[in-house]
């Protein structure tokens, strides 16, 4: 399958390469990130682009892997009039995502205290297969958090009433109906609130390096100020729960399909018209599973807190451990955006996409307003991350959207017998970064070697205008499941 | 006994598995113990935990998915692995299994933990009679 080069970093695959292709597939990649692209993502997002109801294209962003489904950075819009809802479009992991809190210390202040940190973040953060969370739930109040999300938490003393500002979306969905959630969801992920779960998912201790920061103006606006400041990034998502939904939904939508008499070219794509009864409970049931992520994240947060004041034996408010920003990478939005001139409703999925509103755009904070919402992409456990800025371009080229992670190009069997855990954790420390986590062979298949060049992949996105380079961020610690 | 490979060229974040056996019975026994594998090293597992599961699907490969989409509930909802099982498979229409199992549940003090899986997957997701035998293939999402 051939990708014609259509501009700076842009590949397009005209319908004519796949019979049912209804628009292009879009992939946003240098030369060096397409041909790391595997096999799977030109299959992937061309079979997304034979979905019913999709406009303009199938996007592909340059961290895009082979997935299930959707590929990994996948991005495509649908019309809620004719379109369709697709759970293999979204993920198992319903709003999995990032967290970025800063704090007002700097690494000169945490280092001598950092193995400290990083142990009573791990003993007070669960993590790792198997793992219950500390905020007891009844089903009524787990039914609660399905509907508030992140306010539930606020409400109940996790977290601070500013917090949700700097939430995408509040840190609460819409339309989330708990009556729409199957019992087995709901047994599977109530004991979870508050753990990281396991595989690329971590807590981060994080400083801005020298030279870290690419545009002083927006960096201020998100309150990173200097070089050396130290920060706290979390990714996460829905657990068990998110999981269970999408599994029950997969299920019901593989059965429904030929009462639609829709056909897909790979049954992970099972979906059902948006505006049809089964749509529109997967639709309340999703939202449902993205407010537990939001509330996930934001009772984590409220341990990280918890943990520095204790650490550093002061008011957690004057650490000055303000959220930055939190952004979702696993859902299905309804956005409005403009296509051929006409502004139409659209249900956005992103999978493995962050949103990269920009300025002006609606459900940026006010305090972002003038800037845009930030972006936060997250690298491997060993090279770092980054922090972006949306916008208004986005709008026009990517449905406002962007990458999410560095992204894979090797399996997590092949990255096993590169790296040990115990080689790897024993290297990181030698460079000054502290390592706790709940498998060793997990921490392996992590490794930097397993994951593109984040810089490479932040330098696309940049240059096409769909987020801006604002700050790099290197590890100190970090916390794997 | 069957036997089960992971396809590392496919769905790199995720953990793709072929899996073969002599029997339907024994396809879906190896396809538990690729899962517990993924999940833990079973060397550390004790037996002291006993349940029985019985399933029907209209189809012997949605049997085959319900089947270790329910290990993966049991795993989060009561946090427990199983290292020995035994499942008889009835392939006729509509499908059906009865399993006894016995695992513990997870203790990260006396197990050497693997990964978290998160779901069953449709993806290339084929169960087929081949060679007077039966082979799978299913994607899981880590």
């Amino acid at each position: 399958m051939k990708a014609v080069p259509v501009a700076d970093c842009i590949w397009e695959i005209p319908p004519s390469e796949k019979p049912g292709m209804l628009v292009p597939a879009r992939l946003y990649a240098s030369e060096r990130l397409l041909a790391a692209m595997d096999a799977g993502v030109f299959e992937q997002i061309t079979n997304v682009a034979c979905l019913p109801g999709i406009v303009r294209a199938a996007l592909c962003m340059p961290d895009g892997h082979w997935g299930y489904g959707f590929p990994i950075g996948g991005v495509a819009a649908f019309r809620t009039d004719t379109g369709v809802i697709s759970p293999g479009g979204i993920g198992f992991d319903i709003n999995c995502g990032m967290r970025l809190i800063r704090t007002s210390l700097t690494e000169d202040e945490v280092r001598p205290r950092l193995r400290e940190l990083v142990d009573a973040l791990f003993a007070a953060v669960p993590s790792g297969v198997g793992s219950r969370g500390f905020v007891p739930l009844t089903d009524d109040a787990f039914r609660e958090v399905m509907v508030e999300g992140a306010a539930w938490c606020v409400r109940h003393g996790y977290g601070w009433p500013e917090d949700l500002a700097a939430t995408e979306g509040g840190g609460r969905l819409p339309g989330a109906d708990p009556a729409h959630v199957g019992a087995r969801a709901l047994q599977r992920g109530r004991s979870q609130l508050g753990t990281l779960g396991s595989g690329n998912h971590y807590l981060e201790i994080q400083v801005v390096p020298r030279g870290g920061i690419h545009d002083a103006r927006v960096a201020s606006a998100f309150g990173v100020e200097r070089a050396g400041q130290v920060l706290v990034m979390l990714h996460c998502g829905s657990r068990g729960f998110g999981h269970q939904v999408g599994t029950d939904y997969l299920r019901l939508f593989d059965e429904a399909m030929p009462r639609y008499g829709i056909t897909v070219r790979d049954r992970e794509l099972a979906c059902a018209p948006f505006r049809a009864p089964e749509g529109q409970a997967y639709f309340a049931a999703m939202n449902a599973a993205a407010n537990t992520a939001f509330a996930n994240r934001q009772v984590i947060t409220h341990r990280v807190r918890e943990v520095m004041s204790r650490v550093f034996g002061r008011d957690p408010r004057s650490l000055g451990l303000d959220v930055v920003y939190d952004v979702c990478h696993n859902t299905a939005k309804l956005e409005r955006h403009v296509v051929d001139g006409e502004t139409l409703e659209l249900c956005v999925h992103r999978k493995g996409a962050t949103r990269s509103f920009g300025p002006g755009a609606p459900d940026v904070p006010d305090a972002y307003r003038e800037v845009g919402q930030p972006v936060i992409i997250g690298g491997s456990m060993e090279t770092g991350s980054a922090l972006l800025v949306g916008t208004r371009h986005a709008m026009e080229e990517t449905f406002g959207s962007t990458a999410h992670g560095a992204g894979r190009t090797m399996s997590r069997a092949q990255a096993r017998r590169q790296v040990r855990g115990e080689t790897l954790i024993e290297a990181m420390e030698a460079r000054g970064v502290v390592v706790r986590a709940a498998s060793r062979s997990g921490v392996a298949e992590e490794a930097g070697l397993a994951y593109k060049d984040l810089d490479e992949v932040v330098d696309v996105v940049h240059r096409l205008d769909v987020s801006r380079r604002v700050v790099t961020l290197e590890p100190m610690g970090n916390i794997k499941g | 006994m069957g036997r089960y490979e992971v396809i590392e060229s496919m769905a790199v974040a995720d953990c793709a598995l072929d899996i073969e056996a002599d029997s339907l019975d024994d396809l879906f026994v190896t396809a538990a113990r690729a899962l517990t594998e993924l999940m833990v090293d079973p060397a550390g597992v004790s037996a002291d935990v006993e349940r029985e599961i019985a399933l029907t699907a209209p189809s012997l490969d949605l049997l085959l998915f319900d089947w270790l989409s329910e290990l993966i509930f049991l795993k989060d909802s009561e946090q427990l692995v199983f290292t020995e099982v035994s499942v008889h498979v009835d392939g006729s229409s509509p499908t059906r299994l009865e399993a006894r199992l016995r695992g513990a549940a997870l203790d990260p003090a006396r197990m050497t933990l693997r990964a978290d899986p998160k779901a069953v997957t449709f993806h290339q997701f084929a169960v087929a009679a081949r060679d007077g035998g039966w082979r799978a293939r299913v994607v899981i999402d880590i």
